[in-house]
């Protein structure tokens, strides 16, 4: 299988990837690690005419740990593994991209190629949600930074402007008293996230006092549990606050796992995740 | 067209390419190197895995002009001076195959592997293989394969 025809751009700085991207528009597609991009062109689900491709942009590479984790959007998956610093400071990061794909896919893909294509079914997602970090991403009218609460909009949509490419994701470091676990049920072929769920949970004196969990893969898009945060917050356990973690949520049912075993399935992995987040936090 | 110039096995190629030739029909259409397979050709099954500066890679996922600069080792590249490589050794002595087909991807995947890791257990040499899939429900033989180049690698260098 062979994409269709398009124009290569490899530009060598963000300024120049950006004046293509106005250029071209809505013709352009960023090519990050290409492990969603080309498959895709390959299988003719995308045709973009003119490929822009930022893989020769070194700035946008490497892990800064400084007070925050800083991630540049284009350091991949391998790298953000077997990264010694993030395995201290931020740990789920870490462990939940060695579940991803297999160690090629880890080799090329990207954090800011993953979370552009918002795939319901990527993993990161989940996490960045529950550690409430941030996308940074320029434009031609500057820089801003998008809360992840705000990004992931819809089903491989974001809130990212045709123009705009992402920069950095910023995540804070986990101190003590501070707890992160991502589980998930991942297909058995593809692995992909059948349900994924990030937990991260900050103890206060032997009490909770904040409490994220995002899930994946059971929706169009990644979305927090406010329900099971709110339950943790008033004093519930990981079992009582996740008994109904399913309940109300968009859940998309295919031939792997239906609606129904998918909502199970959320809250038997948000428990999961809750409890090993608490085990952590407490640890 | 677009002009790379690729380093493939120690070699350095110039050729004009469409921006849209994947790395894996460059190097065996317009280099004639086809031991690097096409298998599934949705970045699975792992035949086409090659080495781009270091690395593994599946090359049915990654375009030629993206290798523009880059070094490539494919599995012509291993044997030195018509001496097999001790993944290709190991193969051949645990009958690591039955129809081959999967194995020059397998044997890339695994000297990233043993390049990392010189000391897999079984278990983190599955995991290292996950990406290559065999068909011939060849993986016990596959692992003994990797277990024996490992341990003919680390004899062949001095702690």
């Amino acid at each position: 299988m062979i994409p269709s025809s398009f124009e290569y751009h490899a530009p060598t700085s963000v300024a120049e990837a950006l004046s293509l991207l106005q250029q071209y528009g809505d013709e352009a597609k960023i090519l990050a690690g290409g492990h969603s991009l080309l498959p895709a062109m390959k299988l003719r689900l995308a045709a973009p005419g003119v490929l822009i491709d930022i893989n020769k942009i070194a700035e946008l590479r490497g892990v800064v740990i400084n007070g925050n984790v800083n991630i540049g959007s284009m350091t991949t998956w391998a790298t953000l593994e077997h990264h010694d610093g993030l395995r201290s400071a931020c740990g789920v990061l870490p462990e939940a991209v060695a579940m991803i794909g297999d160690i090629q896919v880890r080799n090329r893909g990207t954090i800011g190629g993953s979370l552009a294509h918002a795939d319901p079914a990527a993993d990161t997602p989940a996490v960045v949600l529950a550690l409430d970090g941030q996308i940074r991403a320029q434009g031609p009218g500057g820089e801003r930074t998008i809360a992840a609460g705000d990004f992931f909009t819809d089903m491989l949509s974001t809130a990212l402007e045709p123009t705009e490419l992402i920069t950095a994701v910023i995540l804070p470091t986990l101190g003590k008293g501070e707890g992160a676990a991502y589980v998930k049920f991942p297909h058995p072929a593809s692995g992909y996230a059948i349900v994924g769920v990030a937990a991260y949970v900050k103890m206060d004196g032997g009490s909770v006092s904040t409490c994220r969990v995002a899930v994946t893969g059971a929706g169009p898009k990644a979305v927090r549990l406010t329900d099971v945060e709110q339950a943790v917050l008033g004093g519930a356990d990981a079992a009582a606050a996740t008994a109904n973690a399913g309940a109300g949520l968009d859940i998309l049912g295919d031939i792997h796992a239906g609606e129904e075993y998918r909502r199970a399935m959320v809250a038997v992995y948000a428990k999961r995740a809750l409890q090993k987040a608490m085990e952590r936090a407490s640890g | 067209m677009t002009t790379i110039t690729v380093t493939v096995n120690g070699k350095s190629y110039t050729r004009d390419v469409e921006p849209r030739t994947l790395l894996v029909h460059f190097l065996r259409e317009h280099l004639n190197l086809t031991g690097t397979h096409i298998g599934c050709d949705t970045s699975q099954c792992g035949a086409c895995v090659v080495h781009i500066d270091g690395k593994s890679a599946k090359s049915c996922t990654v375009l030629a002009v993206q290798a523009d600069g880059a070094s490539v080792t494919t599995i012509e590249g291993l044997a030195e001076n018509g001496t097999l490589h001790p993944l290709q050794e190991g193969f051949w002595e645990k009958h690591g195959l039955q129809c081959g087909f999967c194995t020059p991807g397998m044997i890339m995947s695994a000297a990233d592997l043993l390049a990392q890791n010189p000391n897999p257990s079984e278990e983190e040499i599955r995991h290292g293989l996950e990406g290559n899939l065999c068909r011939c429900t060849g993986y016990e033989n596959i692992v003994r394969a990797v277990r024996y180049a490992a341990e003919k690698m680390r004899a062949e260098q001095p702690a």
